[in-house]
């Protein structure tokens, strides 16, 4: 099979894109560890300036891009990895899915209040 | 209507006389309600009739006909050709297996890998029933647990989908791996533990990286997909526990 089987079917190829979101959640922990290096060198407004770059938005935006996905893919594979049984049924794949949704969209928020509360 | 033709672009591979496989195109008789085994049919009886491709059933529970109908794993006594009409199918033999003649695969490994996950029901020594114990009971909850993934015909059509299949010759493979977790979970076995050296192993499950397409392309909803996932967390699940709580059996 040569190395480019997974471009030969648009099927294969979104199965190598959620395994590249990988990739991006590597490298934003990454850039979460220089955060921190900045922040105790007292470079961390370096570090914000740098934020700010059109680099540093693009990569952000495409990291957010392929965490969506990952996140998405990652859910709707529960009901087929982890089904759950009662008798001879299994609970139906949207009960099983719809909570991790409103966790994300919980989670979400509350870190968005934590994070934009004044300081003192 | 009865003018009506359809483009077949068929592999051709006689080894005795072939340096590689080449293609082959044939105009059949469009008809509503045949399916790409109906053509070929008509290619052996009225064209060629060195063309080679097995079948049997004609109804899709045999599971001798597959074949690649335009790249995807397909069995052909259900790939109807007005799906397709009127652009030309191409039909080769399944990925991901050397070719014997024409459509035709060669299934020997996959036969050995279906025998090596000790598809039969295991009793620990001691257990065993004899005639005299009379039948197993077993409530419908615990068929439940086991059933989908004992629809299996070996079809093979999740093999030719699978990529790992194709990179890894040495992959145990979706129908055999859902096989084994037929046995798993079946209440009258008792032979998991016996089948851990064959399943909860790199060249079986964790070879899988779950692309899915096996569960996708399987005309028997067999999941295996979802058989090979569970063994994962199963495997996880023993290993743990295993030494956190090993006086567990």
């Amino acid at each position: 099979m040569p190395a480019t089987w997974w471009l030969k079917k648009r099927v294969y190829f979104m199965f190598m894109m959620r395994e590249f979101t990988a990739v991006f959640a590597g490298a934003y922990a990454v850039l979460l560890l220089v955060m921190l290096g900045k922040l105790k060198r007292g470079e961390i407004a370096d570090f914000v300036g740098w934020l700010h770059s059109p680099l540093s938005i693009t990569f952000h935006l495409v990291a957010l891009a392929f965490a969506i996905y990952n996140t998405i893919t990652t859910f709707n594979a529960i009901p087929q990895v982890m089904p759950i049984r009662i008798g001879e049924d299994k609970l139906p794949a949207p009960m099983l899915i719809a909570p991790n949704y409103a966790a994300w969209v919980v989670v979400s928020l509350g870190l968005v209040f934590i994070l934009t509360r004044p300081l003192s | 209507m009865p003018d009506e033709k359809i483009t077949l672009e068929v592999m051709r591979y006689h080894p005795e006389k072939d340096e590689q496989p080449s293609f082959q195109t044939y105009e059949v008789p469009f008809r509503e309600d045949w399916v790409v085994l109906d053509a070929l049919n008509w290619i052996k009886d009225e064209v060629d009739g060195t063309l080679t491709f097995r079948w049997s059933c004609r109804m899709g529970v045999c599971g001798s006909c597959g074949m690649m109908v335009n790249g995807t794993p397909k069995l052909t006594c259900a790939a109807f050709l007005r799906d397709y009409y009127p652009k030309p199918i191409r039909v080769e033999p399944l990925a991901n297996f050397p070719i014997e003649r024409d459509l035709v695969v060669v299934l020997d490994d996959f036969m050995a890998k279906l025998s090596a996950v000790k598809p039969y029901l295991i009793r620990k020594p001691g257990e065993e029933r004899s005639l005299d114990d009379g039948e197993y009971r077993q409530s419908p909850a615990e068929l439940a647990r086991y059933k989908q993934f004992s629809m299996c015909i070996n079809c093979m059509l999740c093999y030719a989908a699978c990529p790992v299949m194709g990179l890894e010759p040495e992959f145990v493979g979706p129908a055999a791996i859902a096989l084994a977790m037929r046995y798993n979970l079946d209440s009258r076995d008792q032979g998991a533990e016996e089948r851990k050296d064959v399943i909860f192993t790199h060249d079986a499950i964790w070879n899988c990286t779950y692309v899915g397409e096996c569960s996708v392309v399987c005309p028997k909803h067999v999941d295996p997909a979802g058989a090979i996932q569970q063994a994962k967390v199963a495997a996880a699940v023993d290993y743990y526990t295993s030494f956190l709580t090993p006086w567990k059996k």
